[in-house]
């Protein structure tokens, strides 16, 4: 069993974004001593937080401090071994199937097909999602939205990573969902992929979509969330208002 | 239903524009055949008799390249996790790949057949008998296959593990297939053809009930 290892500063305690209103409503994800392993090594320790519907949150920690793996558990890709965790209400593990039609992972892996073109991927997915979402219309549109328009009879193996990134935020677009898990998303991206990110973002918070979003670049999480949690050896280090996060804060040494 | 019908649709696409590769399974078949041929030497009688059951051992090994090919593209970016998120149906997923394997096999076992007529100087009997045979013959082998295509494709040394637990299994779809086949092009004095046949259908109805309902299972972990 693994140790607890929760470290919260006293500046995350006062800055503690939950309100007693949010407290009562579902939330948009609920984590209680989620708990990870991969063979004898814990990925996750005791992972508990909560962010309200329609929070914005984003999740810092060195590489292999267990971002990657929170995500995955959420998106129910991975079984926690240990503890709890609710997606709108939904546990992960016992309403499997229904977590995954609200919510949308970007991974590190782009969830596409190499040897088929952008709009054919897109179209693949929509076919799956039922017939409501494959309008060619609304698939070109999403394209256009993150830049591949004029690319989308390429096949995928001719994108760069940035352009593969591209595709999987459209597919997070095209599943409108009510909780997006977003695993590094400036990851690859150039300059006008990082803005295209920031609109994504904004687009969501419109929308009312609760948000966790892993990343290094904490002055772009700050601009932009609600709320950070930092994640250090598998457990929950610093959870608080993103705008008292520190640059450096889980990051450094 | 319409599960199963998208995601056939999804793989007839992955498997037209990746055809090249049925072009390198298909020149492994029909090698295999020749080299089947020389080993046996310039006896008519000896090659006729034996055409069936070499048939089918090429189309068998020919199957595992064909079946170990057809999980590369859903794991090369996680792209078969990518449609489980969304959710799609584990059972429509299974169902539209093997299908779309069948039809390969099928249409692989349909082009080896004139090799073999020539090769081995057999009587190609039936065609539609024949290809009846050749359909059930590779369903017993696409149904399980891909199960285990699946099971394997993320394990080191796929390429040697895939056969080692597919062969066992499908001896009894093996061997109901080339006694059929060898019914059909030979004639069929003794009335056997129908128990062969049935008993092909049989292992194929099993398998596919069987492997639809573990798919699941093999994609959670």
């Amino acid at each position: 069993m693994p140790g607890h290892c929760k470290l919260f500063s006293p500046m995350a305690t006062a800055a503690a974004p939950l309100t007693d209103a949010s407290a009562v409503s579902v939330a948009g994800l609920e984590v209680q001593e989620v708990s990870k392993r991969y063979g004898a090594r814990w990925a996750l320790v005791r992972v508990s937080f909560r962010l309200a519907a329609g929070e914005i949150a984003m999740l810092a920690g060195r590489n292999g401090s267990g971002k990657s793996t929170l995500l995955r558990v959420l998106a129910t890709a991975l079984r926690p071994d240990l503890g709890t965790a609710r997606v709108a209400g939904l546990d992960v593990v016992a309403d499997r199937d229904l977590v995954r039609r609200r919510v949308a992972l970007l991974d590190h892996r782009s969830h596409v097909y190499d040897v088929l073109s952008a709009l054919e991927n897109l179209e693949v997915m929509a076919r799956f999602l039922g017939d409501a979402a494959l309008d060619r219309g609304r698939l070109m549109a999403v394209l256009e939205q993150v830049g591949l328009a004029d690319r989308a009879g390429d096949p995928v193996a001719a994108f760069s990573a940035g352009m593969r990134k591209r595709l999987a935020l459209a597919r997070v677009l095209l599943k409108t969902p009510g909780v997006a898990l977003l695993d590094e998303p400036y990851g690859e991206l150039d300059p006008p992929g990082f803005r295209l990110v920031d609109d994504v973002l904004d687009g969501l918070r419109r929308r009312g979509a609760t948000v966790l979003m892993a990343t290094h670049l904490v002055e772009r999480g700050r601009e932009h969330c609600d709320r950070a949690l930092v994640l250090a050896g598998g457990g929950m280090q610093w959870d608080g208002a993103a705008r008292h996060l520190a640059t450096d804060a889980g990051l450094a040494g | 239903m319409s599960q199963v019908l998208v995601a056939l649709r999804k793989d007839a696409l992955l498997q037209w524009r990746t055809r090249g590769r049925f072009v390198a399974v298909f020149v492994f078949g029909a090698t295999a055949l020749l080299l089947f041929s020389f080993a046996i030497g310039p006896n008519a009688g000896a090659l006729r008799q034996h055409a069936a059951g070499f048939l089918w051992l090429a189309l068998l090994l020919a199957s595992t390249l064909a079946l170990g090919d057809s999980f590369y593209g859903e794991m090369e970016h996680r792209a078969l996790e990518g449609l489980s998120l969304l959710p799609a149906s584990p059972v429509g997923l299974y169902y539209g790949k093997a299908l779309a394997n069948w039809a390969q096999l099928a249409l692989l076992g349909i082009t080896l057949v004139p090799f073999m007529v020539v090769l081995y100087d057999a009587p190609p009997g039936r065609g539609l008998a024949l290809a009846g045979l050749i359909l059930l013959g590779t369903a017993g082998l696409s149904a399980p296959g891909t199960l285990y295509a699946a099971m394997t494709v993320q394990v080191r040394g796929n390429q040697t593990l895939l056969p080692l637990l597919l062969f066992p299994l499908v001896v009894p779809v093996l061997l109901a297939a080339v006694n059929a086949t060898a019914l059909v092009m030979t004639g069929d004095p003794m009335a056997q053809l129908r128990s062969w046949t049935l008993l092909l259908l049989c292992f194929d109805l099993i398998y596919a009930s069987l492997c639809g309902l573990l798919f699941g299972r093999v994609l959670e972990s």
